[in-house]
């Protein structure tokens, strides 16, 4: 009796069942399978023996990795780098979306908004490139006319690390921006123009609309999408700091972060380069798993509907 | 009599809007610029958004210079149209099993997705399974199936059907006597298309720009794409012969351009994204809003 009833509880379900296969099989081949194969940091690869035959090590590759200087630079520069665009993308989408609001001209509004989101349509590929043309060391814009106007010198830019932080924090926002504002836009949309209406009674000019009513309201929307963001803390945009620097090892102290030493010793032929490859993703997989389920266990507390889980 | 009162705050905001609009576009206008340049007058002046001397040698060049980039448009061609098809329909799929409220392993399904946005097993161990388990280095496919499922999308999508399909509409169909699978394609299916082709756009946008899988897993200078070939000719500019990846791409670069077509290549291969751009731009929006209200 109870069997029938499974039978045909599955088969009342089994069209829909079915229309999930189809994605089932994507995400074991390309998400699960990778997750279980994360075990290869605790084994030394031989690529004759693969993942599951290579014979384990114990926690060598972690020791490896940690004892490295690199360990330490490359944390370091993952959270900083990471803080610097949390916090000043905070700022900087929120004023984004305020301004793109104020304009009167609401045709001007969408073009500018065109434009400003245009640069998150090019791949980091062709962004090093549009850097490149500031950048190249004899014939870019900074070396042949911006430099020279200052009375500066010209400076070997691929090869000097001191600015690298500066050009990769502008780098970032220039993409970014124009993407980060639209939530914030959204988010002014949903407010009652009421609001508006009552504080303009009450004789209230723009900038004190802005301050007290368009603010306020974005604040929480602020905090759910800074505590994600912070989840992520660990992760960096590869392409950032691999493309636009070129990948050029003089620069690695200010540009190295954790996913671009893991794809660089994971592609070295350096002996044991591949075992602390894996421990550095090991670290950076469960560390961000830590801070994504922490940051959404707090968000879940304030804003359910905006956790994941 | 009535007088003309001067926005004073307003003009202000405008103007400082030009000059962000110039500092977005500026960038791409100087190697659009560079690209018209005579080779000559960038050795002697260096890069200028106008050019000193206008010339079309280097879109000339790129465009004679024959086999590899035409194969390499070829492949980016070929892996965006393929990936988008399959990734939306997958998507699309999936999507709407998991929206069903009636769908039994509805709560199990939509956790399958979510957790590959909390936890991935990182590069290393994906590496290792596409190529030592699935076997998959330099094989074209390789550029597609892994960026085929995306719990990203899923969730846009499913919030596609939840606000846009009433669930009156399934049961009336399944009162007539549709089954699941006519119940989706005739009538979910059609009345769901502006949530398709936002996820098609991600999709293609996803597959045209990527230089990503190729990196990882293609070494054979035939079957790069055009984000690849044009990094692979950018290391080039540098001299980093430091960087072992980039050593199998040393064939490739006999027929190395020079500044400007690279620049025109780069124009080319960027091109058709940011033309179609402004057009699609509401549905990406309406992704992007979507996306982030969940449920």
């Amino acid at each position: 009796m109870k069997k029938k009833g499974l039978i045909k509880e599955f088969s009342k379900n089994s069209p829909l069942f079915i229309m999930c296969i189809p994605g089932l099989v994507f995400f074991i081949l390309f998400h699960y399978l990778p997750m279980f194969g994360i075990i290869i940091a605790f084994k030394q690869y031989r690529f004759d023996m693969g993942i599951w035959g290579s014979p384990w090590n114990g926690l060598k590759n972690f020791e490896f990795m940690f004892s490295s200087p690199d360990a330490w630079v490359i944390t370091r520069n993952t959270i900083l780098y990471n803080l610097v665009f949390i916090l000043g993308g905070i700022v900087l989408n929120v004023a984004m979306a305020i301004g793109l609001n104020e304009l009167r001209n609401k045709v001007f509004s969408k073009v500018c908004q065109t434009i400003v989101l245009m640069p998150h349509f090019l791949s980091y590929v062709i962004v090093s490139f549009l850097v490149l043309a500031f950048l190249h060391v004899e014939n870019g814009l900074m070396n042949r006319v911006v430099l020279p106007a200052l009375g500066m010198d010209g400076i070997d830019w691929y090869s000097t690390d001191k600015p690298w932080p500066a050009i990769l924090i502008i780098v970032n926002f220039w993409k970014t921006v124009g993407y980060g504002s639209v939530v914030y836009l959204a988010g002014i949309a949903g407010i009652d123009t009421s609001l508006y209406e009552a504080a303009k009674v009450d004789g209230a000019n723009r900038w004190q609309q802005i301050r007290y009513i368009t603010i306020p309201a974005l604040v929480p929307l602020i905090v759910i999408l800074t505590i994600l963001n912070v989840g992520k803390i660990f992760n960096s945009d590869f392409g950032l700091f691999y493309q636009v620097p070129l990948n050029t090892g003089a620069l690695y102290p200010a540009t190295n972060v954790i996913s671009t030493y893991v794809y660089n010793m994971l592609m070295s032929a350096g002996t044991g380069s591949v075992g602390m490859a894996s421990a550095a993703a090991f670290y950076q997989s469960v560390v961000g798993f830590i801070l994504v389920i922490t940051t959404n266990l707090i968000v879940r507390k304030i804003s359910p509907e905006n956790a994941l889980f | 009599m009535k007088k003309i009162k001067i926005d004073i705050p307003n003009i202000i905001i405008s103007l400082v809007f030009v000059l962000v609009s110039i500092a977005c576009l500026y960038p791409l206008l100087l190697v659009i610029g560079v690209s018209f340049t005579d080779e000559s007058a960038i050795s002697e002046y260096g890069f200028h958004v106008i050019p000193k001397e206008w010339s079309l040698d280097s879109y000339r060049y790129v465009v004679s210079s024959g086999k590899t980039i035409l194969r390499a448009y070829g492949v980016t061609i070929f892996v965006t149209v393929v990936g988008t098809v399959i990734s939306t329909f997958v998507v699309a799929l999936y999507a709407y099993a998991i929206s069903r409220r009636d769908f039994k392993y509805r709560k199990l399904f939509t956790f399958i997705a979510l957790f590959t946005m909390l936890f991935s097993g990182g590069t290393v161990a994906g590496y290792m399974v596409t190529t030592g388990v699935l076997h998959l280095k330099n094989n074209i496919w390789v550029m597609i199936l892994p960026y085929v499922m995306n719990a990203w999308y899923v969730i846009v999508m499913r919030s596609f059907y939840s606000m846009s399909i009433p669930t009156a509409i399934i049961e009336a169909a399944k009162i007539d006597g549709a089954n699941e699978y006519a119940t989706y394609f005739r009538i979910v299916m059609p009345l769901s298309l502006p949530g398709l082709a936002t996820i098609a756009l991600f999709a293609t946008l996803t597959y045209w720009n990527d230089w990503w899988l190729p990196l990882l897993y293609i070494t054979e200078p035939e079957k790069y794409n055009l984000q690849y070939l044009l990094q692979s000719m950018i290391s080039n500019i540098q001299n980093l012969t430091e960087n072992s990846a980039l050593m199998g791409s040393t064939a490739l670069l006999a027929d190395v351009p020079k500044e400007g077509a690279r620049m025109a290549l780069c124009i080319i291969a960027t091109g058709p994204i940011l033309i179609v751009y402004p057009f699609f731009q509401k549905y990406f929006i309406q992704g992007l809003t979507v996306g982030s209200v969940k449920e």
